[in-house]
């Protein structure tokens, strides 16, 4: 019987939880939620194969299971390894780990252009609130940084190469929402870049959804690009009938416009209902969609900062218009 | 004399050859495990005989196998490790070079004793001219009946092949070497799954060094026990070391294990000595990634006992003050090389090898060979050597696969032992562009031991 | 599109890419693309957008997936080189034994710099990491050929070798056979 599945106990900075076997520490630090959960920015839980790569997510397993209770030498990462009953795991309780996080955080950042002012992903950029959360003031590096040329990838996709951060999320993407992956990591060490090689539009009716899994300013709606800060938008959920998709989505208004529509992410960024280009880029009238209300948002994302039930000021509206 | 287990007959002419190899004994132990012994008495051999990883792990190669899964009806797989790539390492090419047929032999032993009926060589893609020497071995092997179905008419069947990497370090790396294997990047892979669960095409695999099994040959001839006669405490068997650097005599050498450093570079059955009589600076005795040591700790511990060529004396002290055996890539300083210059360089080298794939070794690699190639010209300052410290601790232990320890240590272990020479560069910079530092100042260690 | 109709390889060599493939179990096929790679360049020189399209035709995987492995691995060219690539090994080992020497006096005797090709198209210098001859430093490769134990004499004797009859890039056909 189901129930009857043993469950492993873990604890994570003092909290515990029970969690069916083969959890990764993440996904129970998530479980337990708050504080715990460690930051993942390769990590994407409906992409098979994700994770690993940023090394955002390393925790220090202090208790290895009640078998073995040994420590595990190393930081792990949280995202691909998997819970022992009885482990105990060290997130924000670990010097070493808010160390080595840093040191991480510094890596991801010296050859990030920083550009946040304008960048359309600045308000719901992970590096940015990773940077705010675990980064320093200021930047140990004093050497030219990496820059590539800005590509578009096809209509409705605009590749910002220099602000990846390489997480593989829009190629583990391509490769399983679409038939043929058209894009790749090309390259190696800190040349590696996202790439076509050959310049060429990207095509598929899911591909849209590389823009919603990219964690940083990499990958932009060109349909929205430079529109408006996300903070000054209304993010609203809508659906609409859709033959590809199941039609559920945001829209991000301004005023009554639709300034850009994206698929439904949960508290981690993560969407659970891709959707298809059709919905993303096309349908950009009201009429289309059925709005079911205001989106919630956390209180302390910098999107809430012009919290959507107020008045937005009309002339933000006018200057993004201009 | 020191005992030869796999270069015993390298000398002698047309060893390449199958017949010569044959004439000379060669295939004997297939002939013997075949039809005398079961796959997993060839394993507990090999658990007798000591015998650990030569790729630089130096891993129980008995136990490394007896994690093998073995679930019915999955095919299994054995892939040697032939992608020599560590600087100052080069003993695999010349085994494979000299006397292909010793690691067919190897691969038909090692196979047959995990059970694996399609077994591949992954060597380097520069050695191609290699790779044509052991594909012309392997066809040899074929055609005499060592290879192919029903061997010896026992019932067991072998394919075995050599394929070629394309230019990439990682690629020793053994779950990148799979990736590559597999027509792929070399992008090491999470772990676990380890390749004993999940390889291959997500079979179960064992991937091992050419030396190691090489040295599965004289083990099945002899036996576990005799091997595990050579050496010293768990250091068995002989060693194939690749000596570069400052020496009369480098190349490749079959050393039994526990022979002192001392001897190893001064006598001239070895290296003969330092060339054109300069003092030694530095060695390195396990390949560019193992931490390097100044010329006071090389022949002694510092215990002050003598230093020998095993797994745990050369480690001895701990990165305090020992090293490691490594791949057994020996590199020999003398007097007027250049620490700073050599770390930058080493550096260079990790930041071109780095498969991009976490972020710690993409962006540190390159972080630190620029800091370093800053200081090598003169133009650092005191707080970069600080700087290059904390690069290195944030990288070390904290990636996916070991390259980013192995291009952290060398970087730390030059700080730890030469840190003078980096604040001469410093404070100095028009004399370190013109002349050599010299050697070091001897530290004490004895409270770091305590 | 049309030049994809002049890219084939003759048959000897589609025989070996068949060889290769058959060393792979079935539908493990793309296992030989690094091999491939390696005789679709010794072929054609360098690895073209074109090329590479025809040897993810050839392993039925696709282009992309050609074009992340062909950028991946430093024996790769997927610009144009020389007919002879002059490869001198750089790191450590070959540094201490005078390799940056060596560089110096490719670069003044072929009027070139690390990474260029001369005008006749016949040299290209390209600096390499390790390649496992640290014991016989300085050391280039060309082709498949490995020249070990350098000195600018010998330099001089291995370009006007190569001047005369450029084989170093022709892997498998022309060499150690």
């Amino acid at each position: 019987m189901s129930d009857q599945i043993q469950k492993f106990t873990v604890t994570i900075d003092g909290k515990t939880v029970q969690v069916d076997p083969g959890t990764t520490i993440l996904n129970a630090a998530r479980m337990i939620g708050g504080n715990v959960v460690p930051p993942a920015m390769c990590y994407y839980s409906s992409l098979k194969g994700s994770g690993g790569k940023c090394r955002t997510c390393l925790v220090e397993v202090s208790k290895g299971s009640e078998k073995d209770p040994r420590p595990m030498p190393k930081l792990v990462a949280s995202c691909s390894t998997t819970v022992m009953d009885g482990m105990e795991v060290k997130n924000k309780s670990s010097e070493k780990v808010l160390d080595a996080r840093k040191g991480v955080v510094e890596f991801l950042l010296i050859n990030h252009p920083l550009d946040c002012p304008v960048c359309d992903q600045a308000g719901e950029c992970h590096l940015q609130d990773l940077a705010f959360e675990h980064g320093v003031g200021q930047s140990r590096y004093e050497f030219e940084r990496r820059t590539f040329d800005k590509v578009d990838l096809g209509e409705y996709i605009k590749l910002h190469m220099t602000r990846c951060i390489l997480c593989y999320r829009c190629v583990y993407t391509a490769n399983q929402l679409t038939d043929n992956r058209e894009h790749g990591v090309l390259k190696r060490g800190d040349a590696a870049e996202i790439s076509t090689f050959i310049e060429k539009n990207l095509h598929n009716d899911f591909i849209g959804n590389v823009i919603d899994v990219c964690p940083v300013g990499a990958l932009t709606d060109k349909t929205f690009r430079f529109r408006s800060r996300v903070w000054y938008t209304k993010p609203m959920d809508a659906s609409c009938s859709c033959d590809k998709c199941s039609g559920n989505a945001v829209l991000w208004m301004i005023g009554d416009e639709i300034a850009r529509v994206t698929a439904r992410k949960d508290q981690y960024g993560e969407v659970k209902e891709f959707i298809c280009n059709d919905c993303r880029f096309n349908k950009k009238e009201k009429s289309q969609w059925n709005i079911e209300g205001p989106r919630k948002i956390s209180r302390h994302s910098v999107i809430s900062a012009n919290h959507y039930e107020r008045e937005i000021p009309k002339h933000t509206v006018l200057l993004n218009k201009a | 004399m020191a005992r030869k287990l796999l270069l015993n007959n390298v000398h002698i002419e047309g060893i390449h050859t199958y017949d010569v190899y044959r004439k000379n004994g060669g295939y004997s132990a297939v002939e013997k495990a075949l039809k005398t012994m079961s796959p997993d008495d060839i394993v507990e051999e090999v658990k007798k005989s000591g015998l650990r990883g030569r790729g630089g792990a130096g891993f129980p190669t008995g136990m490394k196998w007896s994690f093998l899964a073995k679930p019915e009806g999955v095919p299994r797989h054995l892939l040697c490790n032939a992608d020599e790539s560590e600087p100052g390492t080069f003993k695999d090419r010349y085994l494979m070079e000299k006397i292909p047929h010793l690691l067919i032999e190897g691969m038909i032993l090692s196979s047959f004793a995990l059970g694996a009926n399609q077994s591949y060589i992954y060597i380097r893609g520069e050695y191609m001219f290699v790779l044509r020497i052991v594909e012309k071995a392997i066809a040899e092997a074929y055609a005499n009946g060592w290879l192919g179905k029903n061997i010896l008419g026992t019932g067991y069947d072998l394919d075995l092949s050599i394929t070629p990497g394309a230019g990439a370090y990682i690629c020793g790396e053994e779950t990148a070497l799979i990736e590559s294997l597999e027509g792929k990047r070399g992008n090491p892979r999470m772990k676990p799954p380890f390749p004993a669960i999940q390889g291959l095409w997500q079979r179960p695999t064992v991937v091992n060094n050419v030396e190691t099994i090489a040295a599965v040959v004289p083990i099945v001839n002899d036996g576990g026990d005799e091997y595990a006669k050579i050496g010293i405490g768990r250091s068995t068997g002989t060693k194939l070391i690749s000596a570069s650097g400052n020496v009369n005599k480098p190349g490749v050498y079959e050393i039994e294990l526990g022979l002192s450093v001392e001897e190893f570079i001064y006598s001239d059955q070895y290296l003969g000595g330092m060339k054109n009589g300069k003092r030694l600076k530095a060695c390195i005795p396990g390949g560019s990634s193992v931490p390097i040591l100044p010329h006071y700790l090389v022949c002694k511990t510092a215990n002050g006992e003598d230093r020998l060529m095993s797994y745990e004396s050369l480690a001895d002290g701990g990165f305090q003050s020992g090293s490691m055996l490594g791949s057994g890539g020996f590199i020999v300083y003398d007097e007027e090389q250049c620490i700073v210059r050599n770390t930058w360089n080493f550096a260079r080298f990790y930041h071109h090898e780095s498969c991009g794939q976490c972020s710690p070794c993409r962006e540190g690699t390159g972080w630190m060979e620029k800091v370093l190639h800053r200081l090598e010209e003169g133009h650092g300052t005191l707080a970069d050597i600080d700087l290059l410290w904390d690069i290195q601790r944030k990288i070390e232990g904290n990636t996916i696969c070991p390259l980013g320890d192995a291009a952290a240590w060398p970087v730390a272990a030059a700080i730890r032992h030469f840190r003078e020479e980096f604040e001469w560069h410093v404070n100095e910079p028009k004399e370190s562009q013109i002349r050599n530092y010299g050697l070091v100042a001897e530290k004490s260690f004895q409270t770091e031991n305590a | 599109m049309e030049n994809n109709q002049r890219i084939e390889l003759p048959q000897h060599l589609l025989d070996e890419v068949q060889r290769v493939i058959s060393l792979f179990p079935e539908g493990k096929q793309k296992s030989a693309l690094l091999r491939v790679l390696h005789i679709a360049q010794a072929h054609f020189g360098w690895l073209s957008v074109d090329v590479m399209d025809y040897v993810a035709r050839l392993l039925h995987i696709q282009p992309i997936e050609v074009y992340e492995v062909a950028t991946f691995y430093s024996m790769y060219d997927t610009q144009q080189v020389g007919k002879v690539k002059l490869e001198v090994c750089r790191t450590g080992p070959c540094m201490i034994e005078g390799a940056e020497n060596i560089v110096n006096y490719i670069e003044k005797k072929l009027g070139i710099k690390d990474g260029e090709t001369t005008a006749d198209g016949m040299f290209t210098l390209k600096t390499v990491e390790c390649l496992g001859a640290c014991g016989y430093a300085p050391m280039l490769q060309a082709g498949e050929k490995f020249h070990e134990h350098l000195t600018e004499e010998k330099v001089d004797a291995l370009i006007e070798a190569y001047r005369s009859n450029p084989v170093a890039n022709y892997m498998g056909e022309n060499q150690n056979g």
